[in-house]
């Protein structure tokens, strides 16, 4: 069980120098709990791909302190000095298109991160064909991935971002190549999921669709977030 | 643990084999290059093998008599016989000519030998078909290769030879196949003229006062006479008895017979180290041009390959793959793409090799070290690929 959760306090990125110096973060707080979905929204250019670049590990922020769960992972400096393993074993990723491996079949997709990290096949597959029987695409998992629809991948994609068992998913725009009722259907397999790995799942998204699902969301404006309730309307 | 290369080569095999079987038509050239050059080495030994010698005496500061003309006196061979350790000696002459057969010639090396020596120095040691030459003048064995048969009529110069036996890989060091015919008739095609010329001759003989002297007309016959033999020959082949010292018997023809004496490792390096060394380097030269061009394909291919991938490589550096896997994943494609390669190219080049007009020699060793090679320059060659995808960064796996 994950008891982590993500926490951001004053988290600041800047890029560039001198007079071309934008700051794209200007004191972001947020805190998200095990088991809980929270939006991330703002119209273009407001920081949202920034935040979500350094919540991933993927940028270094220019100040401000992360946490997940108790562990500080970023306090005016990276206090971690494997980024690499903190992204594969700590943070799970869900893109806008799935970018599945093309030459790996679905349940390969899925479990190619523990492969990759030396457990054995067969322990990954099963971990991999639970999660898929989980997000009911276990019928396809011997498919290639040109051979799925988009909701189809997409939930394979979602299930490679838990194979890890990862405190934290990190979800951008997640739903927008989905029609409504495929895009509702990720929304609340995330939800699901999040309430049964105890996962702290953000998304940032554009879909306003999708929007009301949300119990908690963050607006980003200007480098800043901003918390609000959400109406929580998840359609069964 | 999963193999990415592995997968992708299974999940995109049309596309890697027929890359790789492009790939290996141009290893199979490079292995076809080596070969010739085998070829070409083979060839040489045969030539020393087959002509049965220990010893080559030739005329003094030559090469010869593959290498260098050489003409030596045809009665030399007997004082030659007489040094301590010298089981037999022959004479020979070699000429590459082209042999006339019908409408068609071929390029031949010609060899006089002696008729009535079968199994002395020079002579062709096991046949195919027919028999050895038996007679004096005018039969011939000739090698398989020439393409004449039992029973042919071949023309060399002015006469007309049967063929009456046929031999395998007796060949120049060219590779061009070699014709026995009697030492007389092979001093006649070497060393004498053509009626006209013989006329001129002694029209230029009888007109010089101090050959044809007044009142003298013997004196005009004699030195016409002398004019119209050849007693020249090219070489005298030398076997020893057993147990003799080769170096020390051709230190003493060296010495007190005023001669050039080459002993076997001798002889093959004059053929190997001058006469094909300039093959060789060209050779060489098409080997390194070709394993530049082979690295330079396996390169860009696997570089493109690599550059369609970005985005998925950007997401497995974003999910925390090791830049080792990634790197691992792009040097197996290019040495399985190179693996493929190879084995087509190894099995061209032994479906085209014996095609060729000249011997192609492909041997277990150079097909070990093309291995090597093609390993070792599909690895070099996958290093800018490695760096492309290396600098990806994965962010780019994330909008914005």
């Amino acid at each position: 069980m994950n008891l982590h959760g993500i926490h951001l306090e004053g988290l600041r990125k800047r890029y560039g120098e001198g007079d071309t110096a934008v700051d794209a973060l200007k004191g972001v707080d947020m805190e998200v709990s095990p088991g809980e979905v929270v939006g991330l929204i703002g119209p273009s250019g407001s920081g949202k791909s920034t935040l979500l670049k350094c919540l991933g590990a993927v940028i270094e922020p220019t100040g401000g302190r992360m946490r997940l769960g108790s562990e500080i992972i970023y306090d005016d400096r990276w206090h971690i000095r494997d980024l690499r393993a903190l992204r594969r074993d700590q943070i799970g990723f869900v893109f806008q298109a799935p970018y599945l491996i093309p030459f790996l079949n679905v349940i390969d997709n899925v479990a190619l991160l523990p492969m990759l990290a030396g457990r054995k096949n067969t322990a990954a597959r099963d971990r991999a064909m639970e999660l898929l029987e989980a997000l009911d695409v276990a019928h396809r998992a011997n498919a290639w991935p040109s051979q799925l629809s988009g909701g189809e991948q997409q939930r394979v994609a979602i299930a490679r971002a838990l194979v890890s068992h990862p405190p934290v998913i990190l979800a951008d725009e997640p739903t927008a190549p989905l029609d409504s009722e495929r895009a509702m259907g990720v929304i609340r397999i995330l939800n699901q999921m999040a309430e049964q790995y105890e996962t702290a799942v953000i998304v940032v998204t554009h879909d306003e669709k999708i929007i009301p699902t949300f119990k908690r969301i963050y607006h980003i404006r200007d480098g800043r977030t901003h918390e609000e309730q959400g109406e929580g309307r998840l359609i069964a | 643990m999963i193999s990415l290369a592995g997968r992708d080569i299974q999940h995109s095999w049309g596309k890697f084999v027929f890359t790789g079987i492009g790939l290996g038509l141009l290893i199979g050239v490079t292995l076809s290059m080596a070969g010739i050059y085998r070829g070409m080495v083979d060839d040489a030994k045969a030539l020393l093998d087959n002509s049965g010698a220990d010893m080559w005496v030739v005329q003094q500061s030559t090469l010869g008599p593959y290498a260098e003309p050489s003409s030596l006196k045809d009665d030399l061979y007997r004082s030659i016989l007489t040094v301590p350790g010298v089981e037999r000696a022959a004479n020979v002459t070699y000429l590459t000519m082209q042999v006339r057969h019908g409408d068609r010639d071929v390029r031949a090396m010609v060899a006089g030998i002696v008729p009535d020596g079968i199994g002395s120095p020079g002579w062709p040691m096991t046949l195919i078909a027919g028999r050895q030459i038996t007679r004096s003048h005018y039969e011939a064995v000739a090698d398989a290769a020439s393409g004449f048969k039992i029973g042919d009529q071949i023309k060399i110069r002015r006469n007309r030879y049967t063929v009456v036996g046929l031999t395998r890989r007796m060949v120049s060091s060219n590779g061009d196949p070699m014709i026995f015919i009697p030492l007389k008739d092979a001093q006649e095609a070497q060393f004498l003229k053509d009626n006209d010329e013989i006329i001129r001759q002694r029209q230029r003989t009888a007109s010089n006062p101090a050959l044809n002297p007044p009142g003298m007309p013997a004196v005009l016959q004699a030195v016409i006479d002398s004019q119209s033999t050849s007693p020249y020959v090219n070489a005298v082949l030398v076997r020893i008895k057993p147990g003799s010292r080769p170096d020390e018997i051709a230190d003493t023809i060296r010495r007190w017979r005023r001669l050039q004496v080459y002993t076997r490792p001798q002889m093959e390096g004059i053929l190997v180290g001058k006469l094909i060394a300039t093959s060789a380097r060209q050779i060489a030269m098409f080997l390194v041009i070709l394993a530049v061009v082979s690295a330079a394909i396996v390169a860009f291919i696997i570089y493109t390959l690599t550059l369609g991938k970005i985005r998925e490589i950007a997401v497995l550096k974003l999910i925390g793959t090791r830049n080792r896997t990634i790197a691992g994943m792009i040097l197996q494609q290019a040495i399985g793409l190179g693996l493929i390669g190879f084995a087509v190219g190894r099995i061209a080049a032994g479906f085209w090799a014996p095609v060729f007009p000249k011997y192609v020699l492909l041997i277990p060793g150079d097909s070990v070290r093309g291995f090597f090679a093609v390993v070792i320059i599909c690895s070099l060659a996958s290093i800018l690929a490695i760096r492309a995808a290396l600098k990806v960064d994965p962010a780019e796996a994330i909008g914005g």
